[in-house]
């Protein structure tokens, strides 16, 4: 196995002088392509902080990244963002985040012709990936007619669909009902391991925990144990 | 690369058609706007263009008979014929006439024809036949055939239909023999005509007291004699055509040395009423289209902008996965412009059939509808601006809010 992503001593604060709070401090990680791990901790201990700075959102205000064998970030510097994080990182929400004007189908093929697939191949790849999460009979259903299991199917398909080195979820079942949950959880760990990337997953929900292959506790700004 | 204006559109049809719709009604006034200027020149230069007359004769220092009122003898034409080099002159009558007919109010500008008036645009009845009674009256002016109208002393009975015949002041024309035209206007009431009368004989007895003369009375009094204190028979202008083979400029030069009258040429004529009559209302309906662009622009603005912020999610969820900024001004862009486009487009379908209802005439010519089509284009651009704006300001964090 190989890093997916590493993420070395990576700071940030916000706000300024007595009123700053410190949300991630010296946050040290890896993980490997195909492993599938879970970000726990309480509100407010930099959970989304660090996901956000994992996916190139927001910037770090020191510290490294290195997606693959690429340095994306070392104190400061920082590659081009965008066309980086379109080839290789796929976001999944709580929210399922879909553009609510194109239906199942086009909006996992809208993130293959952005990163430049051609139309047919796209839209051969993406009823290929929706039928893999059970929604082949779903294809041509607009977001407001599809449930919110459903649509975070569409969005986990949506994510995968550049086959990305690192797929990062943000309480991706907080919507869901419990089975539904475990199930989301569970494509996310095969997405891990048939895509062969890694999967960082932010969550509460304890539920799903045996489905994880590392566990990793947030506290204060800070990684405080790993299980 | 699938088009995503398009799918948004779809997605939100109502909105998008009542937004068209809008801006289409604000549109069919701009062109509406541009179709009056158009009219009002061509009402203003279709006498002088439809008479065929080279030069116009009219009263001495004056610019009439349009712009101003001009009023010269009705024998005058008889001393323009003898001018040489012109090969006729015929009397020029037009005056404003406003009756109350059937319950409305009636504005008709009359004007006396030399002929019978077939040259003119007679789309039902016929042209003039008899000398005096029948009139030719414009479609606008709602005189069906056969509609008996009195005008001075005398009813007048409608025969023909004629189309798009109005006055620079946008009035309905009818059209009489020039006689009958003399006689509306110069139409006296009968109280006056006897208190004339009356005076005159007052004015011979002074006179002739302890006279030995023979006395004139009957004279004065016949009903063939015009009192002299009243207005003689008076024409607006007299229409000159130069014989082939003379030069109109030495016509002209002659003419003008005549002391009593100024003539024009055709040109003259029509640079007089585009200069004056025409160039006030020009700037007026300008202004009017100035400030109806600028209310276009500032809605489709508010529009676009609208549209953008609601779709604010998506744009950072786009720029989420990659998007390309092009991918994103090319969607808030070609929204603008389909708005901008299709609007154009329906305001030119239904203006065909709004602008005939328009009290005065609507012209629609195409470099008028080339250029608002371009304007159409540039405020669509320029809307989709501050649109395109907040979108490269969006961030894709915004997708966690």
């Amino acid at each position: 196995m190989t890093p997916a992503i590493i993420a070395e001593k990576l700071c940030k604060t916000y706000g300024r002088g007595n009123i700053s709070v410190k949300a991630l401090d010296q946050v040290s990680l890896t993980l490997n392509t195909g492993e599938t791990a879970a970000l726990l901790g309480p509100s407010g201990a930099g959970k989304s902080t660090l996901l956000t700075m994992l996916g190139l959102i927001r910037q770090p205000d020191s510290g490294k990244i290195v997606i693959g064998n690429e340095t994306v970030f070392n104190d400061g510097s920082r590659t081009d963002i965008r066309t980086f994080r379109r080839k290789n990182i796929g976001f999944v929400f709580q929210k399922a985040n879909l553009l609510p004007f194109l239906n199942a189908l086009d909006n996992v093929r809208l993130a293959m012709e952005i990163n430049d697939v051609s139309g047919r191949e796209a839209k051969q790849r993406a009823a290929e990936l929706l039928e893999q999460f059970g929604l082949g009979d779903r294809l041509r259903f607009m977001p407001k007619e599809l449930s919110g299991g459903q649509q975070q199917r569409v969005a986990i398909a949506r994510a995968l669909a550049n086959r990305p080195r690192i797929l990062l979820a943000d309480e991706p079942t907080a919507a869901l009902d419990s089975a539904m949950g475990r199930k989301v959880m569970e494509l996310l760990r095969d997405a891990a391991r048939n895509h062969n990337a890694g999967v960082l997953v932010v969550t509460h929900d304890h539920r799903a925990m045996d489905v994880f292959d590392r566990i990793w506790v947030m506290e204060d700004g800070k990684i405080e144990r790993q299980k | 690369m699938m088009n995503l204006a398009l799918r948004d559109i779809r997605y939100n049809l109502g909105r998008f058609c009542l937004t068209t719709a809008g801006i289409s009604l604000l549109l069919i006034v701009v062109m509406g706007m541009g179709g009056i200027y158009r009219g009002l020149i061509q009402e203003a230069t279709l006498i002088i263009d439809r008479s065929g007359a080279d030069i116009w004769v009219v009263q001495r220092d004056t610019k009439g008979p349009f712009a101003e009122v001009s009023k010269i003898p009705r024998n005058m034409e008889y001393r323009i014929a003898a001018v040489t080099g012109v090969r006729s002159a015929e009397p020029f009558i037009s005056h404003a006439v406003q009756r109350d007919h059937r319950g409305r109010v009636l504005r008709l500008t009359i004007q006396g024809l030399p002929d019978s008036g077939a040259w003119l645009p007679i789309i039902r009845g016929r042209a003039l036949q008899a000398g005096h009674y029948e009139m030719l009256a414009d479609r606008s002016a709602k005189l069906p055939l056969g509609t008996r109208l009195k005008l001075g002393k005398d009813t007048y009975q409608v025969v023909g239909i004629t189309d798009r015949m109005n006055s620079p002041s946008g009035d309905s024309m009818v059209f009489v023999s020039l006689n009958d035209a003399l006689a509306i206007q110069n139409d006296t009431p009968p109280e006056a005509l006897r208190g004339e009368r009356n005076a005159r004989l007052r004015r011979f007895d002074r006179m002739a007291y302890g006279s030995t003369s023979v006395d004139h009375r009957e004279t004065l009094v016949s009903e063939s004699e015009k009192p002299a204190a009243l207005p003689g028979q008076q024409i607006s202008a007299v229409l000159v055509k130069v014989r082939p083979g003379f030069d109109p400029a030495e016509v002209l030069r002659k003419l003008r040395t005549l002391p009593d009258i100024s003539a024009y040429t055709s040109d003259d004529e029509r640079q007089i009423m585009l200069s004056g009559f025409v160039a006030r209302s020009r700037r007026q309906l300008l202004l009017f289209r100035t400030i109806l662009i600028t209310v276009s622009t500032v809605v489709m603005t508010l529009i676009i902008y609208t549209l953008t912020l609601d779709k604010l999610h998506d744009i950072a969820m786009l720029k989420l996965i990659g998007a390309r900024n092009r991918v994103i001004v090319g969607m808030i862009l070609q929204q603008a412009l389909l708005i901008g486009v299709l609007a154009f487009g329906i305001a030119r379908f239904f203006g065909q059939w709004v602008y005939p209802y328009f009290p005065r005439r609507v012209v629609l010519v195409p470099f008028d509808l080339w250029l608002l089509f371009g304007i159409v284009i540039g405020i669509s651009v320029l809307a989709s601006v501050a649109g395109v704006m907040k979108a490269m300001r969006t961030d894709a964090g915004e997708v966690l809010s």
